[in-house]
């Protein structure tokens, strides 16, 4: 009775673009006699692309054309063509995200992909995908204990904590193999403002221009090295620390003990191996990697082998970034896939007023969101009540209904997600309002937060179920 | 002492206690009674053993791993971490199981109030069951209604809907009285909102999931659900199931049954199963087939 669902991920990185498509399988696990229980059984990756440089028109621009020119060959290397995938999300990781044509490059890769959900990341949902591309969450799942992962890339070190599998800390570091670019005679092609910062302060002397020596570079690393271990509060944080935490990632904050880290991304491959040519690479790549296997964080806690080490951001999007909708909900197909629809999240309070019958209340959260965000469509997402009455439901309904009625604009859908189980009764007592001049869409078992951005894709398992990818950024 | 002095001893003392009881005694009484109730106030401490809460605090001593443990707990409802005494369970542990057990027979026992049947708009029927022992002991019996019972049944219902819903206590009445007022409207609703006809709802007293192929025939529904009371365990007392037939008749195959089953606040929740009816309900007229047929 199973079913399953190609999806695709791609990740474009500030030093390396990647490929790959993995299979979702997906099964009723709930016995004859209940309520259908899809679950998402197994997920294997079925295809890795080879590991490509991404293409750059200057040192700023990614080249959108040969981004898509990678794609397309590896559509056709593994044998599969855009029509064929379900899901899938496209990242632009590390330093490239905040470069300016990212939105174009995504373009180009949407009109190339056709139906397949396309998202972006920010620098805390990327250190989230990694985790989990890279086996740290279940590890952390599995043996019930406190996992920090480490992507170390190119431009970026991307920090996940999960305890027992759930996320409970996150953040980002402009920590990277590439942040000091060099040719074979230690000339130095490329410094980062952080190479700058450290140089300064250790009096280095590491400059574009000038060669440098296999000293400096192992101070810089065993500093970088150091401030990442600051950031995980293995020493007291100074200033110094604090600056080199990606602008755009939430502060990371640990609140228990860690018991194993994981290390993925390029540079984990100079952690776990020491066989590596100090230049290999044209960058600092392996001297960080073996800054790294000197610190603490190697020593101290168990070290989990990552199932995936450079590939870990890009399993991850492929992979995981797609979750299921619960069992029993209603939805109106013709209007799905949606995409990009942002969220209203009514916090506890707000539900309680809405939930008492305070129309006017929701009415005005629903326009003043619209105004702010400047969009006709949105989710209103809530948590809902986990048992309630026939006639309170019936109650919520009326209100939400005439709410989202007299604030839609004609013809957009009305779309709510709750966490509790109870989407399919909601979108029925809708459906009997409304049916006649909206489309309803009622899903249940996700948990979205306030300024997220849902896809909803095709129903799955005939029907039963609708994959959905949460978001936290959007560019353009 | 002769019998005279006796007699005058024991009268003196009847009068003098007949006079306490006039006056001293009531008072003592009252005092005692007063003091009764304030003890009450204290009664509302005492923790019900048989709560989910109560019972998801494990007993085990010095559990090597507390975390993981109440992770375990929150994920079941079986009695996990209760530690011993002995080879024995604990006393805590073995009075939760008789609450438990309690709880499953009063639910058993217990009839249906008769204030949730009128609130629901129902008519009551009885099977050819008199009581509740008969009920349990001859299932037969609570398969079918007399004839004068099946003539009540003809003459308050609709005849021929598309859609028969019959409630039932079957062997929990506490599950009836705990889901039906959100299952039966919310199935109700959603069928009807599909354009199906609804025939007269009743409630079946002494009933078996069976007493639903009498009652179609009766009265020549295209399907027929019966709502009705699992047989209570330790877990829960409260769960509810759903038997469907199409077109059910006196005789059919056990086979030919839809069932949806677990339904009660820890299960499918109420609103839920009755949304999630209507649409296999909706599937059975579709497919004019239930049960094993229906599977694909």
């Amino acid at each position: 009775m199973g079913s399953g669902i190609l999806s695709v991920g791609i990740d474009i990185g500030t030093s390396t673009t990647q490929v790959i498509f993995s299979r979702i399988e997906m099964e009723n696990t709930a016995s004859f006699f209940a309520v259908p229980h899809i679950s998402i059984v197994d997920k294997e990756v079925i295809y890795k692309s080879d590991i490509y440089i991404t293409p750059l028109i200057n040192s700023y621009l990614i080249d959108g054309d040969k981004v898509r020119d990678i794609v397309a060959a590896e559509f056709e290397k593994a044998g599969f063509s855009p029509e064929d995938t379900q899901t899938g999300a496209v990242i632009i990781t590390g330093e490239s995200a905040r470069k300016e044509n990212s939105a174009v490059v995504l373009k180009k890769l949407s009109s190339f992909a056709g139906d397949f959900v396309v998202s972006t990341a920010g620098p805390d949902l990327e250190s989230v995908i990694a985790g989990k591309g890279s086996g740290a969450q279940s590890y952390s799942e599995d043996n019930a204990c406190v996992t920090v992962n480490l992507d170390i890339g190119g431009g970026t070190t991307n920090i996940v904590v999960f305890d027992c599998g759930k996320v409970v800390g996150k953040g980002c570091l402009d920590i990277g193999g590439r942040l000091l670019k060099l040719e074979k005679d230690y000339s130095v092609t490329y410094v980062s403002p952080t190479v700058r910062k450290i140089s300064d302060k250790l009096s280095l002397g590491i400059e574009e221009g000038r060669a440098t020596s296999e000293e400096a570079l192992n101070k810089l690393c065993a500093e970088m090295v150091n401030l990442t271990e600051q950031n995980l509060g293995l020493y007291e944080t100074s200033d110094l620390a604090k600056s080199i935490v990606t602008k755009t990632s939430t502060p990371l904050v640990i609140n228990k003990p860690i018991r194993a880290v994981c290390f993925s991304g390029g540079v984990a491959d100079c952690i776990y191996n020491s066989d590596k040519e100090p230049l290999a690479f044209g960058d600092i790549g392996v001297h960080l990697g073996k800054a790294f296997r000197q610190g603490r964080l190697y020593s101290d806690f168990k070290l989990i082998k990552a199932k995936e080490t450079i590939r870990a951001t890009v399993v991850g999007a492929g992979t995981y970034t797609t979750s299921i909708s619960g069992s029993t909900i209603a939805y109106s197909e013709s209007v799905l896939p949606i995409k990009n629809t942002p969220v209203l999240k009514l916090t506890f309070d707000d539900q309680a007023r809405v939930f008492e019958g305070d129309k006017d209340y929701l009415k005005e959260k629903l326009n003043w969101f619209m105004s702010q965000s400047d969009t006709n469509r949105l989710v209103l997402a809530m948590e809902g009540d986990k048992n309630p009455s026939y006639l309170k439901l019936r109650q919520i309904a009326q209100c939400i209904g005439q709410a989202l009625d007299e604030t839609l604009p004609e013809s957009e859908p009305m779309i709510i997600i709750t966490e509790c189980d109870i989407a399919k009764a909601l979108g029925q007592a809708l459906k009997r309002e409304y049916a006649d001049r909206r489309n309803i869409i009622s899903i249940d078992n996700i948990s979205v937060d306030d300024g997220d951005f849902v896809d909803l894709g095709k129903p799955l398992m005939d029907g039963l179920v609708i994959p959905v990818v949460v978001k936290t950024l959007i560019f353009g | 002492m002769d019998d005279k002095t006796i007699q005058s001893v024991v009268e003196a003392v009847l009068a003098k206690l007949s006079e306490q009881g006039k006056s001293e005694e009531p008072e003592k009484i009252k005092r005692a009674v007063e003091s009764i109730t304030v003890d009450n106030t204290d009664f509302a401490d005492i923790e019900d053993i048989a709560s989910p809460e109560v019972k998801h605090v494990p007993l085990l001593d010095n559990p090597m791993d507390v975390d993981g443990l109440n992770r375990m707990l929150s994920k079941t409802p079986a009695r996990i971490g209760v530690g011993r005494t002995g080879a024995r369970l604990k006393t805590k542990t073995q009075l939760a199981l008789r609450a438990d057990h309690a709880a499953a027979r009063d639910s058993v026992f217990a009839d249906v109030d008769e204030k949730l049947i009128e609130e629901m708009g129902l008519f009551a029927v009885q099977t050819k069951c008199h009581d509740r022992n008969e009920h349990l002991t001859r299932p037969d019996l609570g398969r079918r209604f007399d004839d004068e019972t099946a003539q009540v049944i003809k003459s308050k219902c609709t005849a021929n809907p598309d859609v028969q819903f019959i409630v039932s206590d079957g062997l929990s009445s506490k599950a009836i009285e705990a889901n039906i007022k959100n299952v039966l409207p919310a199935v109700m609703d959603g069928v009807k909102a599909l354009g199906y006809s609804v025939g007269t709802p009743f409630f079946v007293k002494y009933g078996r999931v069976g007493c639903m192929d009498h009652a179609s025939e009766l009265i020549g529904a295209k399907v027929t659900c019966i709502l009705i009371g699992e047989r209570p365990g330790l877990g829960t007392a409260e769960s509810m199931s759903a038997y469907i037939v199409y077109e059910a008749k006196i005789g059919n195959s056990e086979s030919l049954r839809t069932v949806v089953s677990n339904i009660h606040s820890g299960g499918i929740t109420p609103v839920e199963a009755g949304a999630y009816l209507a649409e296999v309900i909706d599937l059975i007229i579709k497919n004019k087939a239930s049960g094993v047929k229906l599977k694909k």
